[in-house]
């Protein structure tokens, strides 16, 4: 028995890893987005504004396919390569419970929205892909959400959120440029981490 | 005859271009696409009182007694109208399919759609395009200009409130002979406008460390894209 465990598991791994190959950066997209909708279509709380259950559901999901450390360095700019490695982390980890927070957040104000993927063309030696989706809702005009993807070794890793044209990202680069430049890295760690814990203490 | 009233507002927004481009100091550190910075700023605050204390409230309570399906006929019947503009400009910027296409959507909409209450046509497949003057002149290489946040309007570049005034001197919503109905028309769009955009209010307050700047560059990543039809070449990567 003690030998067979590493084997099953080994079994396991291959079998995750091959499925990992064969995903496409749209499949991969389109099943996340079906998971999460299908869950949300189901559940009252995060309608009605419960943002701790979409938060669970979001780190349950999402995050497992996306590239924290890539988004803030994007997002950080050119100030990035200055940062020493020990600031890298800090301030990914405190970038990313921002971004989970206001990504949460936009599916608590789910209604009757679909989903619809625009067909893309993906070439099999690209490492660096969008795949482009619409939300559609009766009423208005579709609202583009695309993603930028990444080839990281087996899988694909998302690094750009883009809604209507708007990189979730980028759209951080003055604001946090001008925090680096007047109070340092430290300065920009410090700015993040007051805004998640007001955010988590419900004040903001 | 009576000036209509967006052409007043035009001419009043071009004084107020001309004042800020003559009258206002900028910051050292500002951003080449926002000189008017300081004046975009004390607008911006403008309207975010206005909006705190009137505007809002407006759009929630409209939001909160009105059922789904007539916020969604009232956003179709003002889209369809918006339609006949956008074919307009799909032809100026010579996408004569996506043009014929759009006269489709308003010939169908305005008929078996029920004056445009219902989308009959995205329906039937013929995809609502979103178009106006300033992208038109963006198709046509008009560069961006300096940035703009108006009052009541909200932020546009020097390109689109160029657009904008052509948008409003066309729009037959603003050319509604009877006033009370015209301009009840008018509120009522704009009500129906700031409340679709509610569920975004939470997104950005959380979000934004600057709600200003936030806004502006959302603004000009968002117009470049629409430019671009939904397709702009990508800006490269540089950390």
């Amino acid at each position: 028995m003690k030998r067979l465990l590493p084997l099953v598991l080994g079994l396991l791994l291959l079998s995750g890893s091959a499925a990992a190959v064969e995903r496409s950066p749209d499949a991969l997209i389109q099943q996340v987005t079906d998971d999460v909708l299908t869950i949300v279509r189901q559940d009252k709380d995060i309608q009605s504004g419960d943002t701790s259950k979409a938060i669970a559901l979001v780190n349950a999901k999402v995050l497992p396919y996306f590239d924290f450390q890539r988004m803030t360095a994007l997002a950080v700019g050119r100030n990035w390569s200055k940062a020493t490695p020990e600031q890298k982390k800090t301030l990914t980890e405190e970038f990313k419970k921002l971004l989970v927070r206001t990504y949460s957040n936009a599916l608590t104000s789910y209604k009757d929205q679909t989903v619809t993927y625009r067909p893309s063309k993906i070439d099999a030696a690209e490492t660096d892909v969008v795949v482009k989706t619409e939300i559609v809702q009766p009423g208005s005009k579709p609202v583009q959400l695309s993603y930028a993807l990444e080839k990281q070794g087996d899988g694909w890793k998302i690094y750009d959120v883009i809604v209507a044209g708007v990189s979730l990202v980028t759209n951080y680069r003055s604001s946090f440029s001008r925090e680096v430049r007047d109070n340092g890295i430290d300065g920009l760690s410090q700015m993040l981490s007051d805004r998640n814990k007001q955010l988590e203490a419900g004040k903001k | 005859m009576k000036p209509h009233l967006s052409r007043q507002l035009s001419s009043w927004l071009c004084l107020g271009a001309i004042a800020a481009a003559s009258g206002c100091a900028t910051t050292a550190e500002s951003d080449p696409a926002d000189p008017f910075e300081d004046f975009n700023r004390a607008m911006f605050s403008v309207n975010e009182g206005l909006d705190k204390v009137a505007i809002k409230p407006i759009a929630q309570g409209y939001d909160a007694v009105t059922p789904l399906p007539v916020k969604v006929a009232v956003g179709n019947f003002f889209g369809n109208i918006w339609d006949s503009w956008t074919a307009i400009n799909n032809l100026l910027q010579g996408k004569g399919g996506d043009a014929l296409s759009d006269v489709g959507r308003v010939l169908i909409n305005s008929t078996i759609g029920i004056g445009g209450a219902f989308d009959v046509a995205s329906e039937m497949g013929l995809t609502k395009h979103s178009e106006e003057f300033g992208q038109t002149l963006g198709k046509w290489g008009v560069g961006d200009g300096p940035y703009f946040y108006w009052p009541v309007i909200g932020p546009r570049t020097t390109r689109d409130t160029f657009g904008w005034m052509v948008d409003t001197f066309y729009d037959p919503v603003w050319r509604v002979d009877n006033i009370p109905l015209r301009n009840s028309l008018v509120s009522l769009r704009y009500v129906d406008l700031r409340a679709s955009l509610l569920p975004t209010d939470k997104v950005v307050e959380e979000a934004a460390f600057d709600k200003y700047t936030y806004i502006r560059d959302a603004y000009l990543q968002h117009r470049r894209n629409e430019v671009f039809d939904g397709d702009p070449p990508r800006i490269p990567v540089n950390y």
